[in-house]
């Protein structure tokens, strides 16, 4: 692996997007952003799932026989879940109270799994560490975009507390019901890629047809 | 048998896997470009989930329940923290055993999914499924006609996402929004479509 380990940690965070580029863990972007502060726990969970499991499936990555690998992977996987939804369960109950769904689902996160496929099975334990950060982390600052987005507009405030005062409270700031609803995921998460590739136009894709200009007779 | 048809319906329309819970939505984004490719992992995705729920839903009947293992004679013991560690076993052989045998019999399709098939494993409609299963106390028969009906809807979903994309590529999209970007606009489309379903009651 040519990479340098501060590539390796960068890279996914805007060049190599677990989420605007990759399509990993999409279904619980779309799910916990509509607040704030979830979306900040959700990422830190991610993070340190993926972080360990990249690890620990590294470490035993010789011994894993092919046929069975998924089930291995998936052990691993679940025991570290298992692990953050109790650590959640201890320390911050009410956080993980309205977590409780999302946290099951980081089991199903495509980033975790992904990663342990592409990555952590070719490369040495150190390196997947990393690379579970820094995508942990890339999937991280979309889940946050978003939810700074969502809830700024949606309700108004940013982690629970009230920034613009909505009409209902006195203020004059009218919320958009729209993006507490799920679909405005989609088109937040659409227009943050077409940004993103307007910022990095090497990550445009290939059109698969071209549209030639016709003189007019 | 009325209520098994009704909860089919239910689970194809209204409460639509993919486009009401926005679950599977990573294969979901990847893999509609073509009508032909998502069919096949609609079909996958229905044939595992078909499988994998009533078998989580045995599972839990006379495994994981409070008091399930009383016919072993253990009365009193509860393991329902094992759940989600058991059903995503149960989704990751049954996963493994397609992998098999497509590899095996149907070499064209294996190819065309790809890093996909591993994937399924991750497929959060496929683990949704056995959690919903588990949240609503489904009996046997009704666990076995959710596993196939919310398959169907999920692999519905997907064929009409693949057939508007095969549409939309000949579409002059700015440069930035191709392909993903506009693909998640679709999808939010679609979503607030299917959220009309939503408000029928059966």
């Amino acid at each position: 692996m040519s990479q340098t380990k501060k590539e390796l940690l960068v890279d996914p965070l805007v060049d190599n997007n677990p989420i605007t580029l990759q399509v990993l863990g999409i279904c619980s972007a779309l799910a916990v952003t509509s607040s704030l502060q979830v979306a900040f726990v959700m990422a830190l969970a991610v993070t340190f799932v993926t972080a360990f499991a990249s690890m620990f499936i590294s470490i035993l990555r010789n011994q894993i026989p092919g046929s069975i690998r998924i089930i291995v992977q998936m052990v691993i996987i679940a025991s570290l879940v298992i692990l953050v939804d109790q650590i959640l369960k201890a320390y911050a109950f009410q956080i993980s109270k309205t977590l409780s769904v999302f946290v099951g689902l980081i089991i199903t996160n495509c980033i975790v799994m992904g990663r342990a496929e592409a990555f952590a099975m070719k490369n040495p334990p150190m390196a997947s560490f990393i690379d579970g950060v820094g995508n942990g982390l890339g999937y991280g600052l979309i889940l946050l975009l978003v939810g700074f987005i969502r809830e700024l507009f949606g309700s108004g405030s940013l982690f629970g507390v009230t920034i613009l005062q909505t009409v209902n409270n006195g203020g004059w700031y009218v919320p958009n019901g729209l993006l507490l609803l799920p679909p405005s995921a989609f088109f937040v998460i659409g227009l943050l890629i077409w940004a993103f590739r307007t910022w990095k136009p090497k990550q445009v894709e290939e059109r698969e047809y071209k549209i030639q200009q016709v003189e007019a007779h | 048998m009325e209520g098994l048809i009704s909860l089919a319906v239910k689970a194809v329309f209204v409460e639509n896997l993919a486009l009401s819970f926005f679950l599977g939505m990573c294969t979901f984004i990847a893999v509609s470009k073509k009508i032909s490719t998502a069919l096949g992992l609609g079909i996958s995705v229905m044939v595992v989930q078909a499988i994998t729920v009533p078998t989580n839903n045995l599972l839990l009947t006379y495994l994981l329940k409070p008091g399930a293992l009383a016919w072993a004679g253990f009365p009193d013991v509860d393991l329902t923290f094992l759940g989600l560690i058991s059903y995503i076993g149960v989704i990751a052989a049954m996963v493994q055993i397609l992998e098999m045998v497509l590899d095996k019999y149907f070499p064209p399709l294996y190819n065309a999914l790809g890093i996909f098939l591993p994937l399924i494993t991750v497929n959060c409609a496929i683990l949704g499924g056995s959690l919903f299963m588990v949240e609503r106390d489904y009996n046997f028969a009704e666990a076995a006609t959710y596993g196939l009906s919310s398959g169907f809807g999920w692999a519905l979903a997907i064929t009409a996402m693949a057939g508007v994309r095969e549409k939309l590529k000949y579409s002059d999209i700015p440069d930035g929004l191709q392909g993903l970007g506009i693909t998640f606009i679709t999808a939010g489309l679609m979503a607030m479509a299917f959220m009309s379903f939503s408000g029928v009651k059966l």
